[in-house]
């Protein structure tokens, strides 16, 4: 973000800038992959042109958040289909809202004057001085959309993740090991000690079960709007899969594949970049229900045991038959031992989810759970820690907002 | 049995009423020969267990098996003491010495220990089932185990077999199995079997249903694995369907019958429901014949 320009909160200007992130939306919708910082160069260009002169709009947007030569007819059908209802129907303007109606809007402009301010000086010594406001910085990131994250922030956050710590949610195994308190007799240390007084028992040694970590599977769509969210939360468990052997990542589109070997020798974003052309046909949507079957009938035989938890994440528009994406989620939660469906929009106000696809599925999830912000993450972490012993029933779905 | 050359050994398990090809008999052959144990891995039902009982049956001695499952440990994979025998011995008060209560008349042998027995004049088969079933820790156990076919029992001493004996492991393959295991191993992947294969299979297994039947149901089983379904049905479900056909009299394949005898070959409702389509779909139905 270039400070020459410090966005500064006109009221004129909010409702312009948000109807920029829709448009930005909507494109990431039908597949044009488009990073924060194009937005950001999208927004900043509106400093040098005319808003109210429609082929301006259009040309500096096709050249800041376009940058393939297959993405412009799609882009140019979206642009006329989002631009021009509005031109139609000339409303009148509605009275610009005080920032305090909109403390998302409020809050945004001080971070990135913050933001900028912190950018040009990087010694040390502001950092110290600094400390109260970096705090009051860090609790604001963490309740931040990652959408609307500048790059800054979205490296404050990737350093935060690291510094998570994991406990995952352990399962009992068959195995038995020496415990004081354990449930089961040891015969074995009983008796030679025993035998060391003749025979008379006088302390009883005990087993017990090993307690190993479960399996954890996550499916990640990586395509269009979701692919912002599926690249954070991805990073987020590989970061913590180094203390946890056998986590396994899938990504899909129109298309899974696996990621985890990918994944264990590159960096995420490298190696999300090597498949999302692999898994995403652009005009094919995201097609869930074929990812998860592809999934099951290919993996879940390796991989669906031992008390396995799936961790899914999309936002359950499904592009294909939202029949057997239903038929899909039941079968998928029968054979694991927690179905986990982590959705950003969950995180958006008033989200209801009436999404064919999750309206659908939602029966058989057993948590639905939002993942938008640094907050939901550590949420998350803790929700898997700390996993009932036993499957909820189906139908029973814990949601937390 | 003789195993001196691959000829033979392909002959010896056609008499014994297995049906090889010539990837196994050469495992097979390697795996005798080298005297290294024989890794089996395919999916469930494609006679990977058979291999073990019809080497038994053709060296005319004892198979040992050990089925695998998670938390499989030395106790119940090696030896374990039988502890109320010997706290009734100590408490009887006949020990003065505590060597007694640690002897041949207190162990309990388990399959792994029976296999390398001193005592045995000839090599048992020890057939270790479905290690894909076990954990890691038994896994790195068994290394130990088959490098030299001895082990150390503390209070005993090392026990080492006089005829190391005949190795099969198998796998489902529902994980992979270390390296390290599988290097000490001679390697055999068992697919699903040809047309030709299978019917060879049929014919010897269940002679008494008729020719025709027999290619029918090859030919629909053979099929079915094309599909997309999660258990497709191996070798074992072929030859109970033909035994279930052969029973009911069946004399001409429909699929009125079919359809009420899915249960043999399909064990997942998912998997029935998906062939109960198909066969609503005549043009399917009809390039089975």
């Amino acid at each position: 973000m270039s400070p020459a320009t410090p966005p500064t909160p006109d009221a004129v200007v909010v409702p312009i800038e948000s109807r920029l992130v829709e448009f930005v939306q909507r494109l990431r919708a039908l597949g044009i992959p488009i990073g924060v910082d194009q937005a950001v160069s999208f927004a900043e260009s509106f400093a040098w042109i005319q808003p109210l002169h429609r082929s301006e709009v259009y040309h500096a947007a096709r050249a800041t958040l376009v940058n393939r030569q297959e993405y412009l007819e799609l882009f140019d059908r979206a642009f006329s289909e989002f631009w021009e209802p509005l031109r139609a129907s000339a409303q009148p303007q509605k009275a610009p809202q005080a920032p305090r109606h909109r403390p998302e809007q409020f809050q945004r402009s001080t971070l990135v004057s913050f933001m900028a301010e912190k950018a040009k000086r990087e010694s040390k010594e502001i950092e110290v001085t600094d400390r109260t406001e970096t705090a009051t910085q860090v609790e604001w990131l963490q309740r931040k959309d990652f959408a609307t994250m500048s790059d800054d922030e979205l490296r404050a956050l990737r350093e935060a993740m690291t510094g998570l710590r994991w406990d995952f949610s352990q399962r009992l195994s068959h195995r038995l090991i020496k415990s004081r308190r354990g449930r089961m007799l040891d015969h074995r240390d009983t008796l030679r000690r025993a035998a060391k007084l003749g025979g008379v028992v006088v302390e009883l040694r005990r087993r017990d079960r090993k307690q190993k970590p479960r399996p954890l599977i996550v499916i990640a769509d990586i395509s269009g709007s979701m692919e912002l969210y599926s690249r954070i939360v991805l990073q987020f468990f590989h970061g913590l899969s180094h203390q946890l052997r056998g986590t396994e990542s899938f990504g899909f589109g129109t298309r899974l594949t696996r990621v985890t070997d990918a994944f264990a020798l590159r960096n995420v974003d490298i190696a999300l970049d090597a498949v999302s052309s692999e898994v995403i046909d652009f005009a094919g949507g995201t097609r869930i229900a074929e990812s998860l079957h592809t999934f099951r009938h290919l993996w879940g035989p390796k991989l669906l045991r031992r008390g396995a938890v799936v961790v899914l994440i999309s936002d359950g528009c499904e592009t294909g038959d939202v029949e057997q994406l239903k038929r899909e989620i039941q079968a998928l939660q029968r054979s694991c031992y927690r179905l986990v469906w982590l959705n950003p929009r969950l995180g958006q106000h008033r989200y209801e989810p009436k999404v064919r696809g999750m309206a659908a599925a939602l029966p058989y999830v057993d948590d639905f759970l939002p993942i938008h912000n640094f907050e939901s993450l550590r949420q998350l972490r803790d929700h898997l820690a700390r996993l009932p012993k036993r499957k909820g029933g189906s139908g029973e779905v814990s949601r937390r907002l | 049995m003789k195993a001196d050359s691959l000829e033979q050994i392909a002959e010896t398990l056609e008499a014994e009423g297995y049906v090889s090809d010539p990837a196994v008999s050469m495992s097979l052959f390697l795996a005798l020969k080298m005297r290294r144990p024989l890794f089996l891995e395919g999916a469930p039902g494609v006679g990977k267990t058979e291999i073990a009982r019809v080497l038994s049956r053709a060296f005319a001695t004892e198979l040992i098996r050990l089925q695998c499952y998670e938390g499989l440990d030395i106790h119940h994979a090696l030896y374990e003491w039988n502890y109320p025998r010997q706290l009734l011995r100590l408490q009887a008060g006949q020990s003065e010495d505590l060597g007694a209560i640690y002897s041949d008349e207190y162990l309990l042998k388990r399959p792994l220990l029976q296999a390398i027995d001193p005592a045995r004049s000839t090599s048992p088969v020890l057939l270790i089932d479905e290690i894909d079933r076990a954990d890691e820790e038994f896994e790195s156990f068994l290394l130990e185990l088959l490098s030299d076919f001895q082990v150390t029992i503390p209070e005993l001493g090392r026990i080492e077999a006089a005829h190391s004996p005949i190795v099969i492991l198998t796998s489902n393959r529902t994980r992979e199995i270390h390296d390290a295991l599988k290097r000490r191993c001679i390697y055999c992947w068992i697919d699903y079997p040809s047309t030709q294969k299978e019917l060879a299979i049929v014919s010897m297994k269940v002679p008494a249903l008729s020719e025709h039947v027999r290619e029918q149901v090859v030919s629909l089983i053979q099929k079915l694995r094309r599909e997309d379904l999660l258990k497709p049905p191996g070798i074992a479900e072929t030859l109970d369907w033909a035994e279930a056909l052969m029973h009911l009299g069946i004399a001409e394949l429909d699929t009125d019958t079919v359809r009420q005898t899915l249960g043999v070959i399909l064990k997942n409702q998912e998997d029935i429901s998906v062939v109960e389509g198909l066969l609503e779909d005549d043009a399917w139905v009809a390039q089975v014949g």
